[in-house]
């Protein structure tokens, strides 16, 4: 019981954290390079326990606080991330089988489509294309993304949360 | 044994209630965010979420803080007693710089009680603290921790020691968001000070600069020409400023020239920054004349509706208050 609880508030402090480092600012000149950190946590779950946690109604959720704190505009990250982690969800049985460095690709794939996504939503919001550099965060957060699955996993495993 | 049917995600097709929930969330995603772009609910809902939001903003700027903090705790003595003796030799020239301009400015306060002139030299602002959080790379905003409460509104211009930095776009009750000078969209009527040139200043996509790009062929100006606010547009008020001519060129419309410039506030470095809180000169026509009629003391009292509160001390006429002895501010 109270193991389930704890392995509960594990997740939930996860991706509370994860909107949290996306609010922590990085020295001005790594701030393009920031990783979307949302997506990755909410990726390596969607990848570790599948349907039973992380539904399409929880991405919407997150992505609208993500969007309240931003303050851009609303419903955007909640698009983004909806449609990650229908594709993350769908594709579920075959990730969780690749090789690392495949699995990282796929999550670059990933990433880069969210961008083209954000591209979108901005153009149609009316706001000018942005620079060149605004494009290496997918592939600072596709570089993280083994160390941050393994480290999760490895919690995971420690704490002997499911 | 055969894998179980009715496993959720099957190794290749997806099922039709997937795909229907996922249009679902898109089409309510949509409809948010088209909502939000023509009435901006994202800040009404802020605004009334502020009691989650605000400490979030705070507990996100911490580890900056805790930065600066570490910085200020390890400096070395030797770069502070420099540093002292640098702020030292400013105040000192500042001051002197002030002492001569005191006179100048009673002077040019007196001409321009003479003239009938509203324009005031005083300075009404409030000091704010920037929030070390991150709204989006190349967003141009920022967080100070001044909201409603203290009486912050939007369109409030905000300046540094060096010049404008930006304007309040939105207020929460204990924090506002600031447009920053270098955002896209945002634009600044400058003129030139050395020729008098008007012109606009718009952020720049790209970079830390400013873009000019709609200053005439034949217009005069160099790199290293300083910008200031012009006053025009009504928010902004004048005379404050915002850059250095760095590159000019011809626009690639081939009918203007296009200026680069860089901010002369410090857009990244500042830690506290100041409110300004006298607006510019309202725009268009002045306002009428108070009519003439019996003196005040012998009419009745006039019915006073709350709205024109804030335009009352404007009704007053200027002799009439200058013989009187208030101070224009």
């Amino acid at each position: 019981m109270s193991r389930q609880r704890l392995s509960f508030w594990w997740f939930v402090g996860t991706l509370a954290g994860a909107l949290l480092l996306m609010l922590i600012p990085l020295p001005s000149v790594l701030d393009p390079f920031k990783p979307y950190w949302p997506a990755l946590v909410l990726l390596y779950w969607a990848l570790e326990s599948g349907e039973q946690r992380v539904t399409l109604g929880l991405a919407f959720v997150i992505g609208v606080c993500a969007d309240m704190f931003n303050g851009v505009l609303l419903g955007e990250q909640a698009l983004r991330l909806c449609v990650l982690t229908f594709i993350a969800l769908r594709f579920r049985s075959r990730l969780r089988f690749f090789p690392m460095w495949q699995q990282t690709l796929a999550v670059l794939a990933l990433l880069v489509n969210d961008r083209f996504l954000l591209l979108i939503v901005r153009a149609f919001a009316g706001e000018s294309t942005p620079p060149a550099l605004w494009w290496a965060s997918p592939f600072v957060s596709a570089l993280l993304w083994p160390f941050l699955f393994l480290l999760l996993d490895d919690l995971r495993m420690r704490l002997r949360l499911q | 044994m055969p894998l179980s049917r009715e496993e959720s995600s099957p190794l290749f097709a997806g099922t039709a209630a997937g795909t229907l929930r996922l249009i679902f969330y898109l089409a309510i995603a949509m409809v948010l965010m088209v909502l939000d772009h023509r009435n901006g609910w994202l800040w009404r809902m802020r605004y009334a979420t502020a009691i989650v939001i605000e400490p979030v903003y705070r507990l996100a700027s911490l580890p900056a803080d805790g930065m600066h903090a570490l910085g200020v705790a390890f400096a070395d003595r030797r770069l502070l007693t420099e540093q002292n003796q640098r702020l030292r030799e400013d105040l000192l020239l500042a001051n002197a710089k002030l002492n001569r301009m005191a006179a100048v400015a009673e002077q040019n306060q007196r001409l321009k009680e003479l003239l009938d002139t509203q324009h005031s030299l005083e300075l009404h602002v409030q000091m704010a603290r920037v929030i070390g959080i991150d709204l989006g790379a190349f967003r141009h905003r920022m967080m100070i921790n001044l909201g409603a409460r203290d009486g912050v509104k939007a369109g409030q211009p905000v300046i540094d020691a060096h010049g404008v930095m930006g304007q309040v776009i939105d207020v929460l009750p204990n924090s506002a968001t600031v447009m920053l000078v270098t955002d896209p969209d945002h634009a600044l009527p400058v003129v030139v000070e050395r020729t008098g040139l008007r012109t606009i200043a718009y952020g720049s996509r790209n970079g830390e600069q400013l873009t000019l790009p709609t200053v005439p062929m034949a217009a005069d100006i160099h790199v290293g020409d300083k910008l200031l606010t012009s006053g025009l547009g009504g928010r902004f008020p004048e005379g404050f400023p915002v850059g250095e001519v760095a590159t000019v060129g011809p626009a690639p419309s081939g009918m203007f020239l296009e200026a680069h410039a860089n901010p002369s506030a410090d857009l990244d470095r500042s830690d506290e920054v100041l409110v300004l809180h006298d607006l510019a000169e309202p725009a268009g026509p002045p306002p009428p004349p108070s009519p003439a009629g019996p003196p005040t003391d012998e009419a009745p009292p006039p019915p006073a509706p709350a709205g024109s509160s804030a335009a009352a001390p404007r009704a007053v006429s200027p002799a009439a208050a200058a013989s009187a002895g208030v101070p224009q501010t």
